[in-house]
């Protein structure tokens, strides 16, 4: 799949800032004040820049409220509502953080909960599509939550909790690797079964349908050259995961942002890999993946 | 409408002959002609060095090599399958894309897309194609604009890749009638469908190619005679 | 939730105009939808007979054709030098003007030095009948270089030919075989054809070396060896005749079969034994004497042997019964396992006479027997350029039309069926014409059917008469003339220099030509005189194509919406099987630009020229232009271009001119048919029903009944010369040659590219027409060219494996004439011998109003570079059929070796490559321009706003 940088950028940041935003509704890193206000604002901020950078994806972003209208049936339309309930559900308790209304914190639990729901709902826009086996899978939603909890933990939870789940996210994400190249093949859909020609013999391109580019060929057909990817599996592993977990636990100041800051850049790296790596099955009609 | 209907009353859908498609690209710009009619279907850089452009049909061409026999070509059109299960409807934020309860058409409601491009990313079929001008998907309407057009003569209220297919590979009609031309064939060529363990049970059915090689026809016996002459008497004594 | 309400019954258009597809020649019937004065959409005429409703591909993006940027806009002198493309734009009148000061003196003292070449344009009867009044020798259309071979080997042995000519019986054929096809002219005609054998389950079977198209929906596949399709199909015939699985009463009763052929040394041997009445005849079965060929009664006896004269059957019996052509003896050359041959030969004979049938209707043939029925042989074939496109393609089109004939199939229901004007005996064709006089015009048409060596177009000095040397011992049955030696010829002065290079509609400096490379130099080389070679080329064309830069004076054309046209019954019709018919374009656009149809300015330069026919008796132009030249010209009293609605608009092929008459075309759908009767239908050239039809339509002026020519008497005629027999004697270089190729009865002999299999270029290069694309007009068409818009060279499994290759990888092939290096791919349906590419797909940098860098051609190429238009040796014998001057584009051998893609620097692209051509003045804009689409009402309502 293409590995477009808004879509990059918008499940990043939301992701982290979801993660940071539950963090902080649960309590777990104690703001008051004009404390409360930077952090609550980071946590708006990542998750409102995020979804604002999806709708740079858009080809008529000026109705993007649309989207809101097919949650019955549409992750990505839950995911617009979750993730404005959260933000709308959160808004209380932010106040009262940063104004000092001391309410009580059970009212961000059910604002953690949708939180959490929307990297749910996020995670599943790519984890139902049967279209890219990569994606297909519980291990997707499992890193999305690990890549939030992680983020969020990063800024906000004791340095041992963050240095628990970074390590889980870099499980995580080995694991994925490591299903997910050999997930296209798992899923068994070939040339052969894309057309039903496998009833005839072994078959493939003969010529292409055309040969100018076309939007399936930009979208969905990206090819990684493996030792690109494979230095860019290690440096995503290193700066999401295994680096925050030791600088979350040297006691210096600064060490949080740091270690936030190259957790984010692994989790652009790591991000650009599951777009960039993903294969759609309608590359098998042109031959390509 | 991102919800699928829980009924359809028809299954209208194409059937397409592998066995007698040449892959001549008629009904791709026959496609692209009625959907354009001047501006429905853009293409970018069209004199340039790297042009692209909308189409709803592409017709792909592969080689296979059977077991037995010598390798094959078979051309291979694609478009829209109208899924009764569609996967492009149910991931639709918008409900722009729907399938229709009256005929099982699937279609993008121009007005409504955001342009997202989740539908394409749903579709195993690569049905779908996002207009670069527009900002809106694009997709195969089984031409909804024709198929119930009063303003066109009855014999050609079918799509535009079915009128203008040369070799009639191609067949429009009701896949839930088992009386229908469609159906018939299907029937009696053993139409299939394109990945069915998606679950996505598209309408559109395929014909394979028949079986290739030689026919079954009695050796030639040499009439037996020795020499000209003798072959001469033998054939010329048969009149 | 509902579904949103559509419009599903939207308006399609204001108006529809009914014409004729031209994007390429196959003449289909289009109906051009128009709103607000502008082409919104084109679809097919259901009406049309030949196609029936649908289009090709091409044909559904012609609306793209008529916006192309390309389209040149202006009449356009050259300023710079000759191929630099600089130009200035000049007036219509500063152009006629030109063109008069440099024809007018050529005709008055040297008409030979105009050469008026035309492509594939569809209105030679027009420029034929222009040339001829001009004056010069010197002029042909494209059929040299495409299919004469086709056209000819027809003619002499049918009277009709393949190519568009006639078609299978689609409605009853069983068994189709379809050699060397891969698009042909009838384009739709075919595909309409084979869909309907395929909805019948009836057999397609395809012979080719390359396995696309037809051939892939084929049931069955023989991949032969290019060249040798003549030995594959006489060997067929020795299967059969050794089974004696023939139609001996089809031989016996519409074949020269019977005739007896002199025996006696001298003159005469080999020429068919005459009577008193210089009439050939038969032996009856039931007396064993000589009896009238056409006597009423008479059972000709096809094995008789009479004063040492045996039969043309006998001798047919000796050639092909001979071992030589067993399938075991053959297989290895051809490609083709023997059982393969046998089995083909089998399912032939299954098909003609295990699977006869007869039709219940009576029929008289010419001699007066009455028939009952009408006997069907449901097997038929078709042919095209793969056969003919080879030095020994007249020969190979001959032996296939034997076959056919042995199986009793021409004219029969069920088998190939010819359209009128066809059939047509070599009898009733011209002979050529060349012989010229300063001021004056021919005194017959150019072109025409060589009956022995008397016909030939030679000088008193035995030198070629024309340019392209058609009609001479080169090239004796040239009927098409060689359009591709032209420049070549003139660049040499061989036979001698030419002053105007007159060309239409033919991108010669390009994908027409052989070597290409060499034949742009040919077009800007200079004498010791500073002059020249070939001094002056005027070049109509209606696009920027490549040859545009080679031309000092340029007419441009309108596009086929923008014109009239004729699509007459003296050139190609449209007939079908059941129906003369021919038809006209007409403007339903107006052209937006200073363009003008080229056969208007053809007639306007006639008149200026002041040549008869086209100058009324006070000296004004007798015609006001092309439209009135279609509805006014007579080339016999009551016979014109066009055959409907003459004199009253009631009268059919004869009659006076009807000033309404392209009215009436417009009203019947641009078209017109006359139906062939149903008792007439078949067996056309002894059914004297439809002799007195064609008669009563205008086709002829009286019956023409005629048998089929097994043995050809004009073959002989130039073997005896060759032998030393009389008094106009080829050179002797060319005895042997002549002796071989002229052979009376059809033989295989390998093709003269097998030389160079020797010299280290084993494999065979072919090209094939893609269904999308029309030789190089397609690129410039925004949606083909998305398809289409370049090319690889396709390898066998043999050679892709063998050499390593991976995808990616590019091939150097190399030629006796020179070398390319190109995109390379695999395909495993694919001859193991041959490697092939699409035709014409690669441009030169800089044409058709493409971005210098389009993948046309910074990576598109063309196979042409490596097609040397000379045999090699001196003496400059061209790269053709021996018989007609066919260009032999197929003959072609290579050496393939991989370039693998990490060895290539990159952006290097194909090899190799020309400056890039300047742009020339042209009408610019085009389609596909995003802003202003937006702006478009319709663009808005298929954007969805019209929705409710
Ligand atoms: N290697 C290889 N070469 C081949 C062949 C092959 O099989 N292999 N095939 C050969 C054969 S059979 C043929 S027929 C030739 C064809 O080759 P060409 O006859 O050269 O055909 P085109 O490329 O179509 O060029 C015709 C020219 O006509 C112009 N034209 C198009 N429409 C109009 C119009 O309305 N009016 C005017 N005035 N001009 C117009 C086009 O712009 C173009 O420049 O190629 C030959 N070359
Ligand atoms: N779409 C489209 N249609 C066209 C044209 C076009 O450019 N585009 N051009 C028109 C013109 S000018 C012409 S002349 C016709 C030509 O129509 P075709 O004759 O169909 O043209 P080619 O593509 O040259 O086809 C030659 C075929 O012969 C095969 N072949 C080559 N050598 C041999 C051989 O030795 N034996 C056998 N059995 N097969 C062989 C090739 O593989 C190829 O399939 O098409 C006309 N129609
Ligand atoms: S083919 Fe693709 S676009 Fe069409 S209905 Fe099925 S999933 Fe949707
Ligand atoms: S691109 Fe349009 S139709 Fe497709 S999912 Fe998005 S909003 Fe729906
Ligand atoms: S049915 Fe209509 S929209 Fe669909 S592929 Fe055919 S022509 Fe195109
Ligand atoms: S128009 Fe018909 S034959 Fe041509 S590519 Fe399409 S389906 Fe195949
Ligand atoms: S075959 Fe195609 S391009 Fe040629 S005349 Fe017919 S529709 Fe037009
Ligand atoms: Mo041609």
């Amino acid at each position: 799949m293409h590995p477009a940088p808004s879509v990059i950028v918008f499940t990043v940041l939301s992701g982290a800032g979801f993660g940071f935003l539950a963090c902080l509704a649960l309590g777990l890193l104690p703001v008051a004040g004009w404390m409360a206000f930077a952090a609550w604002g980071l946590g708006y901020g990542l998750a409102v820049g995020g979804l604002l950078a999806s709708t740079f994806h858009l080809g008529n972003p000026q109705r993007a409220l649309l989207a809101f209208t097919q949650w019955r049936s549409s992750w990505l339309s839950r995911e617009g509502w979750t993730s404005v309930l959260a933000l709308l559900a959160l808004a209380p308790l932010a106040l009262s953080d940063w104004l000092g209304l001391g309410l009580g914190r059970w009212i961000g639990w059910g604002g953690a909960g949708l939180c959490v729901l929307t990297v749910l709902c996020t995670s599943m826009i790519y984890a139902q599509l049967k279209t890219v086996p990569r994606w297909n899978h519980w291990s997707t939603p499992v890193t999305f939550f690990a890549f939030a909890a992680a983020g969020g933990a990063i800024l906000a939870a004791p340095g041992w909790a963050a240095a628990v789940l970074c390590p889980i996210l870099g499980a995580c994400l080995l694991y994925g690797w490591q299903r997910g190249d050999g997930a296209f093949a798992a899923a068994a859909q070939t040339l052969g079964t894309a057309t039903g020609l496998d009833r005839l013999g072994r078959a493939e391109v003969f010529e292409p349908a055309h040969t100018a580019g076309n939007y399936l060929l930009r979208e969905m057909i990206h090819v990684v050259g493996r030792r690109h990817a494979a230095k860019l599996r290690v440096i995503a592993l290193v700066l999401a995961a295994a680096l925050p977990a030791v600088l979350v636990l040297v006691p210096l100041p600064g060490m949080r942002a740091l270690a936030f800051a190259l957790h984010l850049a692994g989790a652009f790296a790591a991000r650009w890999l599951f777009f960039a790596e993903a294969e759609h099955v309608v590359g098998l009609y042109y031959g390509k993946r | 409408m991102t919800c699928l209907p829980a009924k359809v009353e028809k299954r209208l859908g194409l059937v397409i002959d592998l066995d007698t498609c040449v892959g001549c690209q008629a009904c791709v710009t026959a496609c692209k002609g009625w959907n354009d009619q001047g501006a429905g279907l853009s293409d970018q850089d069209p004199y340039g060095a790297d042009p692209s452009g909308t189409f709803l049909n592409r017709v792909h061409s592969y080689q296979v090599r059977p077991e037995d026999g010598p390798a094959q070509v078979v051309n291979f059109p694609r478009s829209c399958l109208h899924c009764e299960n569609a996967p492009c409807v149910t991931v639709c934020p918008t409900g722009a894309s729907y399938k229709r309860a009256e005929d099982g058409i699937v279609l993008v409601n121009p007005d409504t897309c955001i342009g997202c491009g989740l539908c394409a990313w749903a579709c195993p079929y690569g049905a779908r194609e996002m207009d670069a001008v527009q900002g809106v998907m694009k997709k195969c309407t089984l031409c909804v604009d024709r198929i119930y057009n009063d303003n066109l003569p009855e014999e050609d209220r079918i799509p535009a890749c079915v009128r203008t297919c040369p070799t009639g590979a191609r067949h429009f009609g009701d896949l839930s009638d088992p009386d229908s031309a469609v159906s018939r064939l299907v029937e009696a060529r053993g139409g299939y469908e394109l990945m069915p363990d998606l679950g996505t049970k598209p309408v559109n059915r395929y014909l394979p190619p028949r079986k290739k090689g030689a026919a079954a026809a009695p050796a030639l016996e040499p009439l037996a005679a020795t020499g000209i002459a003798g072959w001469l008497d033998r054939l010329l004594g048969k009149i | 939730m509902t579904a949103p309400r559509i419009d599903t019954s939207p308006a399609v258009s204001d108006e529809i105009r009914q014409t004729t597809c031209y994007m390429c020649a196959c003449r289909c019937g289009i109906n051009v939808h128009l709103k607000e004065g502008r082409v919104t959409y084109i679809e097919g005429n259901r009406d049309h007979p030949i196609n029936k409703g649908v289009l090709c591909a091409k044909g559904a993006s012609g609306i793209m054709q008529v916006t192309a940027p390309s389209r040149l806009k202006a009449p356009l002198r050259r300023v710079g030098p000759r191929g630099s493309g600089a130009f200035e734009e000049i007036s219509w009148d500063e152009a006629l003007d030109l063109a008069v000061k440099w024809m007018k003196p050529l005709r008055e003292t040297a008409p030979e030095r105009l050469a008026f070449f035309t492509g594939r344009d569809q209105s030679q009867s027009l420029t034929g009948w222009w040339a001829q009044a001009f004056g010069t020798p010197n002029y042909a259309a494209h059929g040299g270089f495409c299919s004469v071979n086709m056209a000819a080997g027809g003619i002499y042995t049918i009277g009709g030919a393949f190519w568009e000519f006639g078609q299978p019986d689609w409605e009853r054929t069983e068994v189709f075989v379809m050699f060397g096809v891969a698009e042909d002219h009838d384009s739709n005609p075919i595909k309409i054809g084979i869909g309907k054998l395929k909805a019948r389950g009836a057999r397609v079977i395809s012979v080719n070396p390359v396995r696309t198209g037809y051939s892939a929906v084929a049931d069955d596949w023989y991949g032969i060896t290019p060249g040798t399709d003549g030995l594959f199909i006489l060997s067929l015939i020795h299967c059969l005749m050794q089974a004696g699985r023939i139609d001996l009463d089809y031989l016996a009763q519409w074949t020269n079969a019977p005739m007896l052929v002199n025996g006696e040394e001298g003159p005469e041997k080999g020429m068919l034994v005459k009577n008193a009445e210089r009439q050939p005849f038969v032996i009856d079965r039931r007396t064993g004497h000589p009896a009238p060929w056409d006597g009423p009664g008479v059972e000709p006896d096809l094995g008789a042997e009479w004063q040492g004269n045996r039969t043309v059957f006998r001798h047919m019996a000796e050639e092909y019964l001979d071992p030589k052509y067993a399938p075991e003896q053959v297989a290895e050359r051809v490609g083709i396992p023997a059982g393969r041959i046998r089995g083909l030969a089998a399912e032939l004979a299954q098909a003609a006479f295990d699977r006869a049938f007869a039709l219940d209707r009576p029929w008289v043939d010419f001699r007066g027997n009455r028939h009952d029925t009408m006997q069907g042989r449901p097997v038929s074939f078709h042919a095209m350029r793969g056969i003919s496109a080879h030095s020994n393609g007249f020969q190979t089109a001959r032996a296939l039309h034997l076959l056919q004939i042995l199986l009793g199939s021409v004219e029969a229901p069920g088998g190939y069926r010819l359209k009128p004007p066809y059939p047509k005996p070599v009898e009733a064709h011209p002979t050529p014409h060349f012989a010229c006089t300063p001021g004056k015009p021919l005194s017959g048409p150019h072109l025409g059917y060589v009956r022995g060596p008397d016909d030939l177009a030679l000088l008193p000095d035995g030198s070629p008469a024309r340019i392209d040397k058609g009609f001479t011992w080169e090239n004796p049955f040239s009927a098409h003339g060689l359009m591709h030696m032209v420049i070549p010829n003139a660049h040499a002065g061989d036979p001698y220099r030419i002053d105007t290079l007159f060309l239409y509609m033919a991108n010669m400096s390009w994908n027409s030509s052989m070597n290409t490379a060499r034949v742009m130099e040919m077009l800007t080389e200079k004498g010791a005189d500073g002059e020249y070679l070939i001094p002056r080329i005027i070049y109509s064309d209606a696009y920027a194509s490549e040859m545009v830069a080679y031309a000092d004076l340029i007419l441009p054309d309108t596009t086929y919406l923008e014109r009239h046209d004729c699509i007459s019954l003296l050139d190609r019709p449209i007939s079908e099987p059941d129906a003369a018919g021919d038809a006209i374009r007409w403007p339903v656009i107006q052209p937006d630009r200073e363009v003008r149809c080229f056969q208007s300015v053809l007639l306007d330069l006639g008149a200026r020229l002041g040549l008869p026919g086209m100058v009324a008796e006070d000296g004004s132009p007798k015609y006001r232009d092309y439209a009135d030249y279609i509805v006014n010209h007579q080339r016999r009293p009551g016979v014109g271009p066009l055959m409907g609605f003459r004199g009253n608009g009631d009268e059919t092929g004869r009659g006076a001119p009807n000033p309404a008459q392209l009215q009436r075309y417009i009203e019947n759908g641009a078209f017109c048919q006359a139906h062939v009767p149903e008792g007439a239908a078949f067996f056309k050239p002894w059914n004297a029903a439809y002799q007195d039809w064609a008669v009563r339509l205008g086709l002829y002026e009286t019956p023409q009944p005629y048998l089929f020519s097994l043995w050809s008497e004009p073959m002989r005629r130039f073997q005896l010369a060759a032998e030393g027999q009389g008094d106009r004697q080829p050179p002797d270089h060319l005895r042997a040659r002549l002796r071989q190729a002229m052979h009376p009865l059809p033989i295989w002999y390998p093709p003269y590219g097998d030389a160079d299999a020797d010299y280290g270029y084993p494999v065979h290069a072919l090209t094939q027409r893609p269904m999308d694309m029309y030789h190089s007009w397609g690129s410039q068409n925004a949606w083909l060219r998305q398809i289409k818009g370049h090319n690889a060279l396709y390898l066998p499994t043999a050679i892709w494996e063998g050499q390593g290759f991976q995808p990616g990888d590019w091939a150097r092939v190399s030629s006796r004439n020179g070398v390319i290096e190109v995109p390379a791919a695999h395909m495993a349906a694919l001859n193991p011998n041959t490697v092939w590419t699409w035709n014409a797909i690669g441009k030169r940098r800089g044409a058709w109003a493409l971005d210098k860098d389009a993948p046309e051609g910074v990576v598109g190429f063309l196979l042409n570079h490596l097609i040397s238009e000379l045999l090699p040796g001196d003496g400059r014998l061209s790269n053709s059929d021996p018989v007609t001057g066919q260009a032999a584009w197929f003959d072609q051998r290579v050496r393939v070796e991989r370039v693998a893609a990490e060895d290539r620097p990159a952006g290097r692209g194909a090899q190799p490559q020309f400056p890039i051509l300047p742009d020339p003045p042209r009408a610019g804009g085009g389609r596909g321009t995003s802003f202003l689409r937006k702006l478009d009402p319709d663009f808005r309502r298929k954007s969805g706003e019209g929705a409710a």
